[in-house]
C-alpha cells in the first residue's frame, strides 16, 4: 500500500529541513528530485568500502565493482524493459541526445534532410539538432502543438515525408506535463524509415516505461531527477542502431587496439560509448534508486502523483489571482503565474516570495525558450511535484499563493 | 526627513512606484548613445541600457527590458541618480552603491532613494537583480574611457 508519511522517513531532506527559516516545501522535481537514504548509502558505500576502477578486474575489489557495475544495466533493462546491452550509461539526458545527434546524425543526414522537434523541447533536445543541421545542411522543422500543448499523432504525420529521418519529442514536456503518445508516433514515424528519439527525462521517473511496447528507436532518461545522484544517466537504443553509431567520446576504456597506424579498434556495443573512468558512484546510486522506485511500484507512484496534480490543478484554479497554463496536464508538472491588479508578477519576484515562506518552486522558461511565443508569455513558475509530496504541502503552496501581491514580494527584501 | 531606510512602507512605495512607472524607461535610436545589453545569467531579467556623454557628462541614460521588481526599480533610481552627473560622480555613486549591497560603509546622502536596495542582501540569490543594471552602467563607463 503506498503510504507517504512512510515514504517521506526515507528522504533526509525530508527530515525538518528548512528554506529561509521555514519548513521546507521542495516542489521543483523537474529540475532535481531528492534522495531516499538507500541512494546516499549506494553512494558513499563505494567510497567507504569497494573503492576501486571498472573494467580492470585485476584483484577481487575491482572484479566486484566491476559486477556491480554491470548489474545495473540489467537493472535499468529490466526497468525499462530491453536487453542490457542496449544500456548505455550516459552523463544525463542532455549528453545522452548529443551522442545520439552526433553518433547516429552525423553518419545518417545530408543536405535537405529533416529533423523534426518541437517548440516545447527543452534546450537538450534543441540544440543539438540545430547544430547537427548547420553541420549537415540538414533541416530542423518544428511539429505544431495543439491548443492544450500536446504533440498530436495528426500532426506527426503531416510532417513527415521521405526526408526526414530522426524525431525526436518528449514523452512529456517540462513545461506542460503533458504525455505524448509515442507508440502511435513510432508508428507513423517508422513508416517512412525515420528513427524515433524520445527524451524520458520527465517521463521514465513518473510512469512505466516500456521501450518494447513504445518500439522508440531511442530513449534516453537522468537519474538524478528520479531519485538518483546527478551527472549518470542512460542512453537506450536498439542494438543494431548502436552498432552503427559513432561515439562521441574516444579514449580509454572504450578501445580494445590502437597502434601507431592509426589502426584503432573499438569494443563493442554498450561499452564503446563508455569512455573514461565511468560516474561509478552514481551508477551504483541509479541501481539503488531504481530499486526504490520498483519497490513502491510505478504504477503507485503514478496513481498518487495524479490525484496530488488533480488536487493542486483544483485548487490552483480556485484562485482568481493564478492562472494555469496547462489545466490539462497528464503529470505532476503545473505551469502558472501570479497576477497583481490583473498584471503579471515577474516570476522571479513570486518564486521569492514563496521562498520566503519554505516554497522551492523555479521561475523561468525552463530552458524551453522556444514555447514561449506559443504561450504568449516570457515565462512561468512552475510546481514540479513527486510521490513524495503531500496534500498539505499544496495546501501550504494555495495558502501562500493567496497572498502573493506585487507589495508582498517586494517586503521579501526590505 | 526621515530616513527611507528606517521606513520600511516608504521603501516598498518608492520600489513599487519605480517598477510600476519606471523613469527614463524608451531607448532611443542614436548612434550617439553608447548602450549595453545586460542579462542574468540564472533568471529572466533581460534589460538594455543607454547612455548619452559629453564633455566627461552623462547628459542622458534610459532603458528598456523586461525584468523582475528589483532588477526594475534599481535601473529606474540608477538612471535618476545618474542623469547629469559628469562621470567621478557617477563612479563614486556606483562605488557607493556597490559598498551598501557589500554590507560597507557608504553614504546614504549619496545613494538618496537607492537606499531601499540595502537590505536586498537578505535574499543573497537577488543581489545579481540589484546590480545587474548597475555593472552593465560601470561596463559602460570604463569603455567610455577606454575609447
Amino acid at each position: 500500500m503506498f503510504n507517504v508519511d512512510k515514504i517521506r522517513q526515507d528522504f533526509p531532506m525530508l527530515q525538518g529541513k528548512t528554506n529561509e527559516g521555514k519548513p521546507l516545501i521542495y516542489l521543483d522535481n523537474g529540475a532535481t528530485t531528492l534522495k531516499p537514504n538507500s541512494v546516499i548509502e549506494a553512494v558513499t558505500n563505494y567510497y567507504q568500502n569497494i573503492t576501486s576502477n571498472i573494467n580492470r578486474g585485476d584483484y577481487k575489489l575491482a572484479y566486484l565493482v566491476d559486477q556491480a557495475y554491470e548489474k545495473t544495466r540489467e537493472v535499468v533493462a529490466d526497468f525499462i524493459n530491453c536487453q542490457s546491452k542496449e544500456v548505455v550509461f550516459t552523463y544525463g539526458t542532455t549528453h545522452s541526445l548529443n551522442q545520439i545527434a552526433y553518433g547516429y546524425g552525423l553518419n545518417n543526414l545530408k543536405e535537405n534532410d529533416e529533423i523534426l522537434i518541437t517548440v516545447a523541447e527543452h534546450a537538450s533536445n534543441t540544440l543539438p539538432w540545430y547544430q547537427l543541421a548547420a553541420i549537415t545542411k540538414a533541416k530542423v522543422k518544428f511539429i505544431p502543438l495543439d491548443k492544450t500543448g500536446k504533440i498530436t499523432v495528426e500532426n506527426v504525420r503531416k510532417m513527415l515525408n521521405e526526408n526526414v529521418k530522426i524525431v525526436s519529442i518528449a514523452q512529456v514536456s517540462n513545461v506542460l506535463g503533458c504525455i505524448s503518445d509515442v507508440k502511435a508516433i513510432a508508428r507513423e514515424v517508422h513508416k517512412f524509415n525515420a528513427v524515433l528519439v524520445v527524451d524520458g527525462a520527465q517521463s521514465v521517473p513518473h510512469i512505466k516505461t516500456d521501450v518494447k511496447d513504445l518500439d522508440c528507436d531511442f530513449l534516453v532518461f537522468s537519474a538524478h531527477k528520479m531519485c538518483g545522484p546527478t551527472a549518470v544517466g542512460v542512453m537506450y537504443g536498439k542494438y543494431h542502431l548502436l552498432e552503427k553509431m559513432m561515439p562521441l567520446m574516444l579514449g580509454g576504456g572504450m578501445n580494445l587496439h590502437f597502434d601507431t597506424d592509426f589502426n584503432v579498434k573499438l569494443k563493442a556495443v554498450p561499452y564503446k560509448f563508455e569512455a573514461g573512468t565511468s560516474n561509478i558512484e552514481a551508477v551504483l546510486g541509479l541501481k539503488a534508486a531504481i530499486k526504490y522506485l520498483k519497490e513502491i511500484g510505478m504504477d503507485n507512484i503514478a496513481n498518487y502523483e495524479k490525484q496530488l496534480k488533480d488536487y493542486t490543478i483544483s485548487e490552483l484554479k480556485k484562485l482568481d489571482n493564478v492562472i494555469v497554463y496547462n489545466p490539462e496536464a497528464d503529470i505532476g508538472i503545473i505551469s502558472f503565474n501570479v497576477l497583481d491588479k490583473g498584471k503579471i508578477i515577474f516570476g522571479q519576484d513570486v518564486a521569492s516570495y514563496l521562498s520566503k515562506h519554505g516554497l522551492c518552486l523555479r521561475s523561468g522558461n525552463h530552458c524551453a525558450k522556444n514555447l514561449w511565443q506559443y504561450l504568449a508569455v516570457d515565462s512561468t513558475v512552475r510546481c514540479a511535484l513527486y510521490f513524495y509530496n503531500t496534500k498539505e504541502e499544496v495546501d501550504k503552496l494555495i495558502e501562500v499563493l493567496k497572498t502573493t501581491t506585487l507589495e508582498n514580494c517586494v517586503d521579501v527584501i526590505l | 526627513m526621515n530616513s527611507i531606510k528606517d521606513n520600511p512602507i516608504l521603501k516598498r512605495e518608492i520600489m513599487m512606484d519605480h517598477y510600476e512607472s519606471p523613469r527614463n524607461f524608451q531607448l532611443i535610436d542614436d548612434n550617439s548613445y553608447r548602450q549595453i545589453h545586460v542579462y542574468s545569467q540564472s533568471c529572466q531579467d533581460d534589460i538594455k541600457l543607454q547612455v548619452l556623454i559629453n564633455n566627461d557628462i552623462i547628459e542622458d541614460i534610459r532603458f528598456e527590458g523586461n525584468a523582475c521588481v528589483i532588477a526594475t526599480a534599481s535601473t529606474s533610481i540608477m538612471t535618476e541618480l545618474i542623469k547629469g552627473c559628469s562621470i567621478k560622480q557617477a563612479k563614486e555613486i556606483i562605488e557607493n552603491y556597490f559598498n551598501m549591497i557589500n554590507q560597507k560603509e557608504y553614504g546614504e546622502n549619496i545613494l538618496k532613494e537607492a537606499v531601499v536596495f540595502e537590505s536586498v542582501g537578505r535574499q543573497v540569490n537577488r543581489i545579481s537583480c540589484a546590480t545587474l543594471s548597475w555593472n552593465g552602467l560601470k561596463q559602460l563607463l570604463n569603455e567610455n574611457e577606454e575609447s
